[in-house]
């Protein structure tokens, strides 16, 4: 294990159209594709929304392999459900394997499943790893301001969840140091059975909870000491600027988008 | 102070080496835009009984070599050999190898999570499988080189410690594995004046009196001239220097331009000499520089031998 090395769905800058657009942009698209994902259920409509994934992971020019790779953590969730389909559900019998009967409509739907979790990671990836993370938040925060007026915390929220992203490399990386710190102490965390390989994590989980609440503490004292008092008339050194661009995908994409779900 | 007993060329034989790479390389992130190349081609060996301090700025690589000595990180490309044996081949336990060559963190106070100070410095020594009695054995030995009272400390919770304290807990958890070397990785980061002097010398009393191969990674010039034996200077992945620290820091300038410097003392003693005094430049600790200008001073003053504080010399 090393953490060391990139996280999924980890930011990587560069200068393409997907790193240009606004960050409501690129949320809003994904977002529209991510419903009507889970709204048709027409093959041809899968296809069709795989399209502007495919394109704007080209145009982004992140190695298609780093964008794969956060598919990776879902492996085990997605063959999982596609045996449950598989097996569980009624419908005309393929196979059977001993008591248990593969169905047509059970490949099908798992199938199904399958592509719509995949497009869906893919979709959500291809939007991190173009945005950094504070404009991320901050896209997140006007999307969501709208909300504030009914009494929804969307200057918190976005400021947690900078906060929470600004930590979680830091986390790992000292995840990382206190590991090796333990296994230059000769601690092992690949052998054993689970209640052996929980119990090795206490040596990890004990410093790293300790340094966390340090962190907070300190991060606090430091927002207090640079007057931070929450939302409310806090300007910004960058203003997301809604351009040109982002219009025109705005508008082709969500009629694209739009347009399948409709037609199919 | 020996001068380099074991540093000189000819001394060193192939048999007393403990820790050898070879051609060492290794990048972070590798495969992705953020890649980045930590150590090119580095190749060096340590000597049994060395006191060898590796200096660079940060970022230029010294703490990623030291890791590597261990097996904690595994090098994309060259080798790595500890007492002759390459640890990256088939069959070779690393847990061997990292009792054989313990290694200290940066901050290793963030690393304690037991109940009390005596069953955090038995986490190493137990994972070695030792039992219950040699176990007890080296925790007492351990605390007792790094200067901790055992009936004092042993009970109490590591997190009630004082800073330094909690410093040497850390330092003791890793001693107690006996390792044959011992590698520190910036042991004084963020000590007072005062917690900094103790754990200085505690480091030299480890390798003078208790045979410890040590190597030492620092940026501060001044903490390391007075005891290394060896001096390696780190920058951007590759040696740049080694040697002997009064060879090492003849190089000023070149030091200089690499954001390190030379101690203040040996400083002074150029700048003396760029004036036009006959003073040697070779002087890295302040007792040498006393030895070396006291006798000009006393006779200068013309009060040798009337005056015991050469300072307050002078009769003007």
């Amino acid at each position: 294990m090393n953490f060391a090395n990139a996280a999924v769905g980890q930011y990587m800058p560069g200068e393409s159209l997907m790193h240009r657009l606004d960050p409501r942009t690129k949320m809003l698209v994904s977002l529209g594709i991510i419903i009507v994902l889970f709204v048709v259920s027409n093959p041809l409509a899968y296809a069709l929304l795989a399209v502007p994934i495919v394109l704007a992971i080209a145009i982004s020019g992140v190695p298609v392999k780093l964008v794969f790779r956060s598919l990776r953590p879902l492996t085990f969730i997605m063959v999982l459900t596609f045996v449950l389909h598989l097996f569980m559900d009624p419908g005309e019998a393929l196979f059977s394997i001993g008591r248990i009967t593969a169905t047509d409509q059970g490949l099908r739907l798992g199938i199904v499943t399958v592509v719509r979790l995949t497009l869906l990671v893919l979709a959500t990836s291809i939007v991190t790893m173009t945005t950094s993370p504070i404009a991320f938040t901050d896209g997140l925060e006007r999307l969501l301001a709208p909300f504030a007026r009914l009494g929804l915390p969307a200057h918190e929220l976005a400021m947690m969840m900078t906060i929470a992203l600004r930590f979680i490399p830091t986390l790992l990386e000292e995840t990382d140091k206190i590991m090796k710190a333990q296994m230059a102490r000769g601690a092992d965390f690949e052998s054993g059975n689970i209640a052996k390989r929980a119990k090795a994590m206490i040596p990890i989980l004990v410093p790293l909870f300790v340094s966390a609440f340090r962190r907070a503490d300190e991060l606090a004292v430091a927002m207090e000491a640079r007057c931070y008092r929450g939302g409310e008339g806090r300007t910004r050194l960058r203003e997301l600027a809604f351009s040109g661009e982002d219009l025109a995908v705005l508008i082709v994409a969500g009629a694209y988008t739009v347009a399948v779900a409709v037609a199919l | 102070m020996t001068s380099g007993l074991f540093w000189a060329g000819g001394r060193a034989e192939v048999s007393s080496t403990v820790i050898e790479v070879r051609n060492l390389c290794h990048t972070y992130m590798r495969g992705t835009p953020l890649a980045r190349q930590a150590l090119k081609h580095v190749t060096l060996s340590i000597a049994e009984g060395e006191l060898v301090a590796i200096i660079g700025r940060t970022g230029s690589g010294k703490s990623t070599l030291v890791q590597h000595f261990n097996g904690l990180l595994r090098p994309d490309s060259g080798h790595v050999f500890v007492d002759g044996k390459d640890i990256w081949q088939k069959g070779v336990a690393l847990r061997d190898i990292r009792r054989k060559v313990g290694l200290v963190f940066q901050y290793p106070e963030h690393q304690l999570f037991e109940e009390s100070v005596a069953s955090d410095i038995a986490f190493a020594p137990r994972n070695m499988g030792l039992s219950d009695n040699a176990v007890d054995d080296a925790v007492r030995e351990a605390m007792r080189i790094v200067d901790l009272d055992y009936d004092e400390f042993a009970e109490r919770s590591p997190f009630e410690l004082s800073g330094g304290q909690k410093r040497r807990v850390a330092i003791a958890g890793v001693i107690a594995m006996r390792p044959k070397v011992l590698i520190l990785d910036e042991p004084t980061a963020g000590m007072d004046p005062r917690g900094r002097e103790d754990v200085l010398r505690e480091i030299q009393a480890l390798h003078d009196e208790h045979g410890y191969t040590v190597v030492l990674v620092s940026h501060s010039m001044e903490d390391v001239a007075r005891f290394a034996n060896r001096l390696v200077v780190m920058e951007d992945g590759r040696i740049a220097m080694d040697g002997r620290p009064r060879d090492v820091f003849q190089r000023r300038d070149e030091l200089v331009e690499m954001g390190l410097g030379v101690p203040q003392i040996t400083d002074l003693m150029a700048e003396l000499a760029r004036r036009g005094h006959n003073f040697p430049t070779d002087v890295i600790t302040v007792d040498e520089a006393s030895e070396a200008l006291l006798p000009s001073l006393l006779a200068a003053s013309g009060m040798a031998g009337e005056s015991d504080s050469p300072c307050g010399g002078g009769g003007r």
